[in-house]
């Protein structure tokens, strides 16, 4: 495995190099705000990232929890099968979807959440599950705040402001304090059941989004703020450009998460047989 | 042992300890008092722009109290080394939770009913909404500090800087639930809007992590 | 046009960064484990 791991982050920061290519010379200028615009390359997959890296905690979380009892186990299992199967049949039978939803993305996005949870259930241990999760949100993090960077460098140029209590900024802020507060709960914590805690910190977290998002949605409608980053549809060459870049990242956040992981592996044996060597001297 | 009778011993021995110190009591109401005063020196407005603020100052004031009225939550029970004996007896966790939490409520609104009346003098305010909503909108706000202020002090007892973790961990995740505090106040103060949405995120931001404390205490409390 | 400059530079300084708290983990690491391994 360690032999693959510098050509992989050769491989990555080549396609990192065309993706940084492809967006500063040959996706087309954006007609309103220039060249400015091209932030949206990588404010964009950053974002998305982020947000997959977290729900990837989200998981590797529950899966830590729900692994010591059997039971739970078990419903959970069905619980995921459920939530596939569920957006699946409502992605093609339900008739009025909001406005720019497609049935397949709506479909992915539930087979996904299914895979991403048996992927993670068989290839991770419990103290696996554990190390990703902290891996992710640590990753996530730095990731969220690229999107926190890049966002205001955005909107200074466009629309003369540094904030706006926009939808993705603003959720992406509450995500990033619910993390690194997780983060902080993490190092902070001198129980010997730290992972039971943070599992439980990621939980609340996750139940918090829907309510962040109802609350920004409905404050904009009262108090009405300029939009960041523009909705409706995008030209084909630019999605292109955008998903290269995506993909890209992903692939970086990969080597990031595969580094960090293995250091976290390392790092906790390490602390075992220091734990053990203390106990020896003391007899 | 049933989670209410439970709920309900835990509770009035509480009570009860708190009535015969009055340590905690005393402290926390000059506490109060002190930052109702402040609030008041660094915000001084005039009477049209204090009813669109207030319900801003109002909830981060009563929020600051709340912090250090629930970092003593625990403290009690770590000195004599009650956590031990709840986790070694057979009744429900849950009971210990809620008896902790509705005893904060109560001690919280306490604070509050003393706060209150000072931001109303201070500031000259008069609501020109629906005057009772404002009693739904602080009983469903405490109730959001309260419940997750409780469970994550819970989570706190074992941490360095065991104070500061709490804020640390709460105020994140408490943002939906201020918006929703401060905007339902505001609503109801300035009159030019209808609270409605707000209080019904209030209702489903409690329900959500009242199931979700209740589900998750278990592991907390044998997670120490 | 600077703000586009800035901002690809500042993604890449924060990747960085991180990466150098990586590599600065890491040979912590190495050298408890040296440490562990003479004891």
């Amino acid at each position: 495995m360690k032999r693959i791991f510098p050509i992989l982050a050769l491989l990555t920061g080549a396609f990192l190099s065309y993706a940084l290519y492809l967006a500063l010379e040959v996706a087309p200028t954006e007609q309103t705000m220039g060249d400015v615009q091209r932030i949206f390359y990588y404010h964009v997959p950053s974002a998305w990232t982020a947000f997959l890296l977290f729900f990837i905690n989200l998981v590797a979380s529950v899966l830590y929890l729900v692994r010591r009892i059997p039971s739970a186990d078990r419903i959970a299992n069905w619980v995921v099968i459920a939530i596939g199967g569920v957006t699946c049949i409502a992605a093609f039978m339900v008739k009025q979807l909001p406005q720019g939803v497609e049935p397949s993305s709506v479909a992915t996005t539930g087979i996904g959440i299914a895979a991403i949870y048996f992927l993670i259930r068989r290839y991770f241990s419990g103290d696996g599950a554990d190390a990703l999760a902290v891996v992710s949100a640590e990753v996530g993090v730095v990731f969220c705040t690229v999107v926190l960077v890049t966002g205001p460098l955005w909107a200074r140029p466009v629309w003369g402001i540094w904030w706006t209590w926009d939808m993705r900024l603003t959720s992406t802020l509450i995500l990033w304090l619910i993390y690194v507060s997780y983060l902080f709960l993490r190092r902070f914590s001198s129980s010997s059941q730290t992972a039971v805690l943070a599992a439980a910190l990621a939980i609340f977290g996750a139940l918090d989004v829907p309510l962040v998002y109802f609350s920004i949605w409905f404050f904009r409608t009262q108090h009405p703020q300029p939009v960041i980053g523009g909705g409706g549809s995008i030209d084909p060459r630019m999605l292109h450009v955008l998903l290269i870049n995506w993909l890209a990242f992903l692939c970086f956040a990969g080597l990031l998460c595969w580094s960090r992981y293995r250091l976290e592996i390392v790092r906790r044996q390490v602390e075992e047989a220091q734990a053990l060597k203390s106990l020896e001297s003391v007899r | 042992m049933s989670i209410v009778s439970i709920t309900r011993a835990t509770l009035v021995k509480d009570l009860r300890l708190e009535w015969r110190s009055k340590d905690a009591i005393n402290s926390m109401l000059f506490f109060s008092l002190l930052v109702v005063v402040i609030f008041s020196f660094a915000f001084d407005p005039t009477a049209e722009e204090s009813r669109r603020i207030a319900g801003g100052l109002i909830w981060v004031a009563f929020l600051f109290a709340a912090v250090v009225a629930l970092n003593q939550t625990w403290a009690r029970e770590l000195r004599n080394q009650v956590m031990d004996a709840y986790r070694v007896s057979p009744a429900p966790a849950n009971g210990l939770f809620l008896a902790k939490a509705l005893g904060n409520f109560i001690f919280v609104s306490v604070l509050e009913a003393l706060m209150t009346p000072l931001f109303v003098i201070f500031y000259t305010l008069r609501p020109l909404g629906p005057a009772y909503q404002l009693v739904i909108v602080a009983g469903l706000g405490t109730w959001a500090l309260v419940v997750n202020g409780t469970f994550f002090a819970a989570m706190s007892l074992r941490t360095r800087s065991r104070e500061i973790m709490l804020p640390l961990l709460l105020f994140p995740i408490l943002i939906p639930a201020l918006l929703g505090m401060v905007e339902a106040t505001t609503a109801i103060l300035t009159g030019e809007y209808s609270a409605k949405f707000w209080i019904a995120l209030l209702v489903a931001y409690d329900v959500v992590f009242t199931i979700g404390s209740l589900m998750l205490f278990e592991l907390v409390l044998h997670a120490e | 046009m600077n703000f586009l400059y800035a901002a690809y530079a500042a993604t890449w300084v924060i990747h960085v960064v991180y990466l150098g708290t990586l590599v600065t983990r890491y040979m912590r690491l190495r050298r408890d484990v040296d440490e562990l391994k003479r004891k």
